[in-house]
């Protein structure tokens, strides 16, 4: 049963990638509309194969996952992209494609979406504004610094107004300053209803998001210090 | 497919964005489309010609009966065929016949016997009457023995062979070459759709990151295999056109050829203008085959990804 808020559920779960040992185990919890959480843990713990799996990039190997309401293990594959794209992620490693401008990367939610050409190019031209690269949107991926890239995927992650932003380590190739500015863009986006789960090994970012929630992973097990995966949650301070 | 990973900008937009964003003919597939379009067109010209000719010769021959005079004394001779002759023109189911002019005869036979027989007044060396006989149906044994049986008391020396038979060896050469340039269309059609695919599983591990990329960021199957479609698509065309232009060259000089010799079974075997419309429809199949080869290829694969 679907949850008032809900955005995702998570029951039982367990990943292994071959035959080993598992890299999450166990994992039940409930992610909630319009929430700020962030996923800690030390390198290795298993937050990028969590977020994979709450991206849909990966299947669990045994568990339950809900997603938008639809149980996201039995659905059938022709429904993944709907779903997908109520999802917008920052992956790690940017994955920005190669060939394409920064302008292209962006828009290209739009148009996997099948919106019109006519009504791609404000929006996407507005946003790369937003991150402050209004002047780089001609330029491939390789031309531009670790920074500009990150601030590219993250546009690209928001251009579909997503109803949940899921972000990996988003501020591991920054500095300081540029983090706390991607931290900002975050919480506005959040304040605007966006659901954001940011995956961070930094706990200095963590203080900086007080309204945040926080799990914490260790080992693939996760622990709850502030009570985000009880029902309800931990009202935000 | 090289091509591919210019294009993957249009990979989910309008139709009309970038349809010709880079210079194309830039990988093998276009030129081993071309050469897979150039051979098939051949071998269906081929084919068809073989099958005009046969059609026409069988009509031809089919009711074509021979009545050779074997008389040495050509006075006797002469007799023997104005018989002959008027035997034939009271049979039913004569629908025509002619003897041959001596002329023709001498003509036919001096490649053998030299000219010898003009100047010795046609004693030397006797050549038989030739009489070219239609029948409005073919030429079964039933029928022939039925002329043998109407020419046997006027020209004895009357010898009545159907056309067919001494034609059926060359028959069967012709359709056994038929069948073969039926054969050889279909294993093309069927190397080139390997190749398509060979090159489409290729380029899916080329740009497997791309699609993974769209895949995750809610592209569809049908976005990304539509986007290869299409680029194999030009390839094709481009690899057709070409392929087809190489093939018109050489049918129609090999065409130039046989007009050359004059040989009445080739004559008949000249392509018509629907044999024209099958030869061209030749890369526009080649393109569709390429396109639905690449589309089921990549679906295929794409089932296998998340
Ligand atoms: N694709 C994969 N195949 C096999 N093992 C993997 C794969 N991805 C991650 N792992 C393993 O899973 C564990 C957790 O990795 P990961 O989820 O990347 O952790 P984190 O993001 O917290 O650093 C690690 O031991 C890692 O080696
Ligand atoms: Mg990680």
């Amino acid at each position: 049963m679907k949850a008032d808020g809900e955005i995702t559920h998570f029951d039982n779960v367990g990943l292994r990638y071959s035959t080993d040992r598992e890299v999450l185990s166990d994992l039940s919890f409930t992610l909630y509309s319009g929430r700020f959480y962030f996923l800690t843990g030390a390198s290795g713990a298993g937050k990028t194969s969590l977020l994979k799996l709450l991206y849909l990039a990966q299947r669990p190997s045994r568990g339950m996952i809900r997603m938008f309401g639809t149980d996201a293990i039995t659905m059938p594959r022709s429904r993944l992209p709907q779903l997908r794209r109520r999802i917008g992620v920052v992956f790690q490693d940017f994955r920005l494609v190669p060939h394409l401008s920064a302008f292209d990367n962006v828009a290209l939610p739009l148009r996997v979406a099948g919106h019109q050409e006519r009504d791609i190019a404000g929006p996407v031209s507005d946003i790369l504004e937003w991150v402050g690269l209004a002047d780089r949107v001609d330029a491939r991926p390789a031309t531009l610094s670790g920074g500009e890239q990150q601030r590219v995927a993250i546009a690209r992650a928001v251009i579909g107004q997503p109803a949940i932003l899921v972000a990996d380590e988003p501020t591991g190739n920054v500095d300081p300053d540029m983090a706390l500015k991607l931290l900002r863009l975050f919480e506005m986006l959040n304040r605007q209803g966006t659901t954001v789960v940011v995956a961070t090994h930094d706990l200095d970012l963590l203080r900086k998001v007080p309204d945040s929630l926080i799990m914490r992973l260790d080992k693939g097990r996760l622990s709850d210090p502030t009570g985000a995966l009880r029902y309800p949650p931990r009202a935000p301070a | 497919m090289n091509a591919l990973s210019g294009r993957l900008r249009s990979v989910v937009a309008g139709s009309d964005v970038q349809l010709f964003p880079q210079a194309r003919m830039s990988g093998p597939m276009p030129w081993v489309i071309a050469i897979m379009v150039a051979m098939t067109a051949i071998a269906l010209a081929g084919g068809l010609a073989l099958g005009n000719a046969i059609f026409a010769a069988k009509a031809e021959i089919d009711g074509g009966v021979t009545v050779q005079l074997l008389e040495p004394r050509a006075d006797v001779r002469d007799s023997q065929a104005r018989a002959a002759a008027t035997a034939l023109g009271a049979m039913q189911g004569v629908r025509g016949f002619r003897q041959v002019p001596q002329a023709e005869v001498d003509a036919l036979i001096e490649p053998w016997l030299g000219t010898g027989t003009d100047d010795d007044g046609g004693l030397a060396i006797p050549v038989p009457a030739l009489i070219d006989v239609r029948l409005d149906g073919p030429a079964s044994p039933d029928r022939l023995a039925a002329i043998e049986r109407a020419l046997r008391p006027v020209a004895p020396s009357a010898r009545i062979d159907a056309q067919s038979n001494w034609l059926k060896p060359v028959f069967d050469a012709m359709v056994s070459l038929q069948v073969l340039s039926i054969a050889l269309v279909a294993l093309l059609a069927g190397a080139l759709a390997a190749a398509v695919l060979l090159a489409s599983r290729s380029a899916l591990g080329t740009h497997r990151e791309v699609i993974e990329i769209i895949h995750l960021l809610g592209g569809t199957d049908n976005q990304v295999a539509r986007e290869f479609q299409r680029s194999i698509g030009f390839d094709a065309a481009g690899g057709g056109a070409l392929g087809l232009g190489l093939a018109l060259v050489v049918i129609l000089s090999l065409a130039r050829r046989f007009d050359g010799l004059g040989a009445g079974l080739v004559d008949n075997g000249a392509l018509v203008w629907t044999d024209w419309l099958l030869i061209a429809a030749v890369p526009v199949m080649a393109t569709l085959l390429a396109m639905m080869t690449a589309r089921l290829t990549v679906l295929h694969a794409l089932r296998k990804m998340l």
